[in-house]
């Protein structure tokens, strides 16, 4: 299924651009814009038909609670409760009674439609500022009525977009590492979900352990490391057909994989003999290539967003620390210097930033650094935390973080995480079961 | 096979063993490891150690974010490679192990390191490098879900399972 064409995106008016209300995502957000989020308006016949299809009682509240969901889940918006609402939505959609939306201290309003046209699910939203009295945007789009969920999360990014001047990051998946089963024998399963939870599919059955999976920026593939057959080797799986291979067939164990930004190529360590070096692998002319040869550890490679440079892990300092280079291998560069050992740094898709893993004194953060390793801020701390992975915005942070056990040795879970580069809005990724080695997809749409 | 770089690597395996047990000893001492069970912070008990054959342990320990073999884990190796060349239609995977306290992705690569350390010690004792292979878990598979450092001592290690 190509996601890219199934939607016709068509603007129903010219956007004029005002001196509108703007939201500052460059600073935690400790005062949320209060939005209200009208249920979409739905005919009869529309309802009926969904109701039949996608066995949903009322479809345009439905896509609003995904909306509003979305909005409160970035921490930037404060979606207002419905019931305080003055008008219906049907009204609201063609001229909100801004006084009444002022009164329960709305400053944005999103209203719409959901019509069933042709077995198809057509959808029209609109954005209103309040304060000001005046429409921000107005957008539709038609789809197979299967992506209702999708419809939600693009709703959010367009609004997110208009008010905060950014690319929004809600038509995302999360593919991550599903686990079951006591710690020292932990069943480890590929799985992909939506970035807010839903749509949760398995992709391994269980039989092999597989780690560290990533997304490829087209979507569609994904590199991770599997021990089929008991040997660690790199693969690349393609979420469409199911279809697997192996790229990383050397005769050593490959691992650390992850796509160039133009997805041709993949990165990853070789470990031979007790030496680890990154190699990479075109995709097309399977053109093997060794980028770092030295007698240390050096792993968890990641690209500049421009693909010139490379940061990685490497204890040839004689800790693990971070390193930058160019991606033919010169120039190599240590850029950690804090106190504590650092790990996983990955390249952030704006480039500024480089986000890491850092031990220190018995405890695990979250840090983001520049890429010359000024400006270090940790954003989290805890007994057990790794593998930031970044929004297709550069503006928040997925990784995992596992527990303390107990006296006993019970009590271990591993769970997914989020936190904004502000170092605020820390919270808890729901997932059906245990998780880890979270990475977030590009946007579906655009 | 090259004799020559055997015989360099043992000897930069003892010199560097020399010189951490002279820094280990110093550390415990002060330390007074947990309940007699570590020496610095390498496992020293017998709680997790299986036989590969009877009286042959099958794994060694290692201090965090090491690889250098200790007195009592070249012992141990000894007695697998003495084992080893009476029952030459063995082959043996040397499995490497990381304790939770550390990135996924270099602990795999640490494992391999050590689960080598190892196969270079039993080869500089006559084994063929063609009847060991390594394979490195990184901190996927610990003996001991403790979250304490007497648990991750015990995950810190490399094990010689049989392969036939």
């Amino acid at each position: 299924m190509l996601f890219r064409y199934l939607f016709i995106l068509l603007i129903l008016l010219p956007i004029k651009v005002f001196a509108l209300i703007e939201v500052d995502i460059t600073r935690g957000n400790l005062n949320p814009l209060p939005v209200a989020v009208s249920p979409l308006d739905i005919d009869k016949n529309s309802k009926d038909n969904f109701k039949r299809i996608l066995k949903k009682e009322n479809l345009g509240s439905e896509i609003s609670a995904i909306v509003e969901n979305n909005l409160k889940q970035s921490g930037l918006f404060n979606p207002l409760n419905k019931e305080a609402f003055l008008q219906e939505p049907d009204i609201a959609n063609l001229k909100p009674r801004f006084e009444d939306w002022n009164l329960i201290k709305a400053q944005a309003l999103v209203t719409g439609k959901v019509t069933f046209i042709d077995e198809k699910l057509r959808v029209e939203f609109r954005l209103w500022d309040v304060l000001a009295g005046k429409e921000m945007m107005a957008l539709a789009f038609t789809t197979v009525p299967s992506n209702w969920r999708r419809v939600g999360h693009i709703i959010t990014d367009k609004v997110y977009e208009r008010l905060t001047g950014e690319k929004g990051y809600f038509d995302t998946r999360i593919i991550y590492i599903s686990e079951e089963g006591p710690k020292t024998d932990r069943i480890k399963k590929l799985a992909i979900m939506d970035q807010d939870g839903f749509n949760n599919k398995f992709l391994t059955l269980g039989n092999e352990l597989v780690l560290t999976p990533r997304f490829s920026p087209t979507n569609q593939m994904v590199t991770y490391l599997s021990y089929f057959r008991n040997l660690p080797r790199v693969y690349l799986l393609d979420i469409e057909t199911g279809k697997q291979e192996v790229v990383g067939d050397f005769p050593g164990m490959t691992f650390a994989p992850r796509f160039s930004p133009d997805g041709k190529k993949i990165i990853m360590s070789f470990a031979k003999d007790g030496n680890s070096d990154i190699y990479t692998m075109d995709l097309e002319n399977r053109i093997v290539e060794r980028i770092s040869n030295h007698p240390s550890i050096d792993t968890s490679p990641s690209y500049s967003p421009d693909g010139k440079y490379i940061t990685f892990n490497s204890d040839r300092s004689g800790y693990q620390q971070i390193y930058v280079m160019n991606s033919n291998g010169k120039n190599i560069k240590r850029i950690s210097f804090g106190n504590g050992l650092y790990g996983t740094p990955v390249w952030s898709p704006r480039g500024d930033l480089i986000a890491f893993t850092k031990l220190h004194k018995g405890k695990f953060y979250i840090g983001v650094m520049r890429t010359d390793g000024t400006g270090e801020r940790l954003l989290t701390e805890n007994f057990y935390q790794e593998a930031p992975s970044w929004s297709p915005n550069g503006r928040v942070l997925i990784f995992y973080r596992e527990s303390k056990t107990n006296s006993k040795g019970e009590g271990f879970s591993a769970k997914l995480w989020s936190i904004d580069l502000t170092g605020y809005n820390e919270k808890m990724v729901e997932t059906e079961t245990d998780a880890s080695d979270p990475s977030w997809s590009s946007l579906l749409s655009n | 096979m090259n004799l020559n770089k055997i015989l360099k690597n043992t000897f930069i395996i003892l010199v560097v063993s020399l010189v951490l047990t002279a820094c280990a000893t110093k550390k415990t001492s002060t330390s007074s490891s947990v309940s007699g069970q570590m020496q610095g912070d390498t496992y020293t008990g017998t709680d997790t150690v299986k036989e590969l054959a009877k009286g042959v342990p099958d794994r060694v320990f290692f201090a965090t974010n090491e690889i250098v073999l200790t007195t009592a884990s070249r012992e141990t190796l000894r007695k697998q490679a003495a084992w080893l060349r009476k029952n030459s239609d063995i082959n043996v995977v040397v499995e490497g192990h990381a304790d939770e306290r550390g990135t996924r992705e270099y602990n795999l690569a640490l494992g391999e390191r050590r689960a080598n350390s190892a196969k270079d010690y039993l080869m500089t004792y006559g084994i063929s490098s063609d009847r060991i292979s390594v394979l490195s878990y990184g901190k996927e598979r610990p003996v001991d879900s403790g979250s304490n450092p007497l648990s991750w001592s015990k995950n810190r290690r490399s094990v010689t399972v049989k392969a036939n």
